[in-house]
């Protein structure tokens, strides 16, 4: 079966999908990607033509919210297609192979096609104590990783652990947990953060990768830009609340009720990239700022790490754990003013004769 | 300390009208730009039954900053050609440190102003700024760039005009929008400290030496003893005299 490549397409129409949903499906994920109208075809052509990508996707330390989310992307054939064992030829936690079989199912792929198979990763890789913290068959994750990235053609690296460490890079990162550029060089690599990213995120991401056979565009952060271009901020229901003014000041008080902005109750959504407000959740039936929550900023580099997850301020180890910029600022001008005060004092002491010299010479002239 | 004589003090032009002109200009969008800045940070609770149709307080407030940041850049930026072309007070050579002497003066201002001891050589006394306050001038110059970067840094996003989106690298080099923002607050604060001790200096400086150091900033004139003139005269002729030789 893997021999012959069958297009996606036909594995589609094997599954039973009509015409009709196999269009529905390229154009709701073109819209995703954030093409044109005219993409839709585009999509829907390399999906008839183009033999299906294989996809090796690597669990290492992560909790598998990114594969949770990915197969309830809102559409079906995204799990049916992309997820299953057809176009999955090793994932640990839905192949229904094992052991030996699944390492040699995995070995197999990665020999035959050398260069084209997408590497997806969740996780992150351990370094400390030459990567024991985490091992799969014998093998510590970093040397999995590496092996797997030697031919492949790019490589997602899903969620926030991935693409940049989340929980288990807190400080003080115990098993040295790194995310995935940082250990792989010289591949195109693309993150999707998000704790887990959205599903259609996902779906969008690898429809890209696989249809068209490039990455899509991306940003500085090797972010793509069709999915994280937007803060979440600029993208907010509750937007015009903060813009006028009017703030939920505690989450029990009667401004939450009438659903003002979450800005003072921590929300981060303003130094916050991802497309919750857009796409939302769940389908689109709601997000986390919808329902009454502010956004913690998941899919930020070291989220864990900047302050509370209630606030926007960042804080610096040494001083407590709730002192930021603001609070030091102000020990250094109560200090500042102390100093002032002394100098003051100091100057009229040391300095008073030569003030007084100058008043007097002034006198003497006024006389003279 | 120069001793000077009250009769014989002579009016030195120091601070040139654009000089003049920055310096305020400067001062106002600072102090606009801090109040709104603590303003976006934390608003104050404001209760309303209004629609948030009918108020924009927020987006005014940001409004604000960003005009105030714009007319802050500028300023600086011809600041900056001032320092080429204005007069040798308002020179960068009178900021950046280029030789030894310029670190003597600095240890003499240090002795007589904040530790209160003599200091026999008198080079530290200049009608300009003197050398301790070049050199936090020029400290601030990298201050106020950090300001300038985050704050452009974390607008590119919503901006289509080129000059804010040249700045669109910033949080991706600094891992993030909150870190930049940390950032941006970090040089607020050394902004706010930096002016408390500045108006504080100029007032110890116009009380102990009397040489009109409040209102230069307005006139531009300040009061120096005779011997003072005559001897900077005699420098820049020498100046001169060696430049003619070379
Ligand atoms: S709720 Fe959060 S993301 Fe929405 S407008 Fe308020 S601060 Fe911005
Ligand atoms: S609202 Fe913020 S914290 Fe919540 S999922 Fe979206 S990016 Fe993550």
């Amino acid at each position: 079966m893997v021999n012959q490549r069958p297009t996606y397409y036909e594995e589609i129409e094997r599954k039973g999908y009509s015409r009709r949903d196999f269009l529905k499906f390229c154009s709701m994920i073109t819209a995703y990607m954030g093409a044109s109208q005219l993409g839709i075809a585009q999509v829907a052509e390399a999906m008839e033509t183009t033999p299906r990508i294989p996809i090796i996707w690597l669990h290492f330390q992560e909790c598998t919210c990114c594969s949770e989310s990915f197969i309830r992307s809102s559409h079906p054939i995204v799990a049916d297609i992309l997820m299953d064992q057809i176009s999955l030829d090793y994932t640990e936690t839905l192949m229904a192979a094992s052991g030996h079989q699944a390492e040699l199912a995995k070995e197999e792929t990665m020999k035959k096609y050398k260069g084209e198979y997408i590497l997806c990763v969740e996780g992150t890789v351990p370094t400390a104590e030459n990567g024991v913290y985490c091992c799969i068959g014998g093998k510590t994750a970093h040397q999995v990783l590496e092996e797997a990235a030697e031919g492949a053609k790019a490589i997602i690296a899903w969620g926030t652990c991935a693409s940049s460490g989340c929980v288990q890079a807190a400080k003080p990162n115990p098993t040295t947990a790194t995310p995935i550029h940082k250990i792989i060089k010289n591949k195109p690599i693309v993150r999707v953060p998000g704790c887990p990213p959205i599903g259609e995120v996902m779906a969008g991401v690898v429809v890209h990768l696989v249809t068209f056979g490039t990455l899509p565009e991306l940003d500085g952060s090797k972010r793509p830009k069709a999915f994280y271009s937007k803060r979440v901020h600029d993208s907010c229901h509750r937007r015009p609340y903060f813009d006028a003014g009017l703030f939920v000041e505690t989450f029990d008080d009667e401004n939450a009720k009438k659903g003002y902005c979450l800005y003072k109750v921590g929300c981060k959504g303003p130094v916050t990239y991802n497309s919750c407000g857009i796409i939302k959740w769940n389908n689109g039936v709601s997000n986390p700022i919808q329902s009454g929550h502010g956004c913690f900023s998941c899919s930020e580099d070291d989220y864990w790490d900047n302050g509370s997850l209630y606030s926007r301020t960042t804080g610096y180890a040494g001083f407590g754990i709730e002192s930021d910029a603001d609070e030091v600022g102000k020990i250094a001008l109560g200090a500042t003013a102390v100093g002032i005060g002394a100098h003051a004092v100091a100057t009229n002491i040391r300095k008073r004769k030569l003030i007084s010299d100058l008043i007097d010479e002034d006198e003497t002239q006024k006389e003279s | 300390m120069q001793k000077s004589n009250a009769s014989n003090l002579k009016r030195v032009f120091v601070w040139e009208l654009p000089v003049r002109v920055y310096h305020w200009v400067n001062a106002l969008v600072l102090v606009v730009l801090v109040a709104t800045g603590f303003w976006i940070a934390n608003p104050p609770a404001i209760q309303s039954s209004d629609e948030a149709s009918l108020r924009y307080l927020m987006g005014w407030v940001r409004h604000i900053h960003f005009v105030s940041a714009y007319i802050f850049v500028f300023n600086f930026i011809f600041r900056l050609y001032w320092g080429f072309v204005g007069n040798r007070y308002a020179s960068w050579k009178s900021f950046i440190p280029t030789n030894i002497h310029f670190f003597e003066r600095i240890w003499s201002v240090l002795k007589v102003d904040i530790l209160m001891i003599k200091d026999k050589r008198k080079g530290y006394h200049t009608a300009g700024h003197n050398a301790m306050a070049g050199l936090v001038y020029f400290g601030m110059f990298f201050v106020f760039m950090v300001s300038i970067v985050t704050g452009f840094g974390l607008y590119a996003d919503m901006s289509t005009w080129f000059l804010p989106q040249m700045f669109d690298w910033v949080p991706h080099m600094f891992g993030g929008d909150a870190q930049v923002r940390h950032i941006h607050h970090v040089a607020t604060w050394v902004t706010i400290l930096f002016t408390v001790v500045h108006v504080y200096l100029v007032m110890y400086h116009d009380y102990v030496e009397g040489n009109g150091e409040v209102s230069s900033m307005f006139g531009g004139w300040k009061f120096m003893s005779e011997g003072y003139v005559e001897h900077t005269k005699e420098q820049q002729k020498n100046k001169k005299k060696k430049k003619e030789l070379v």
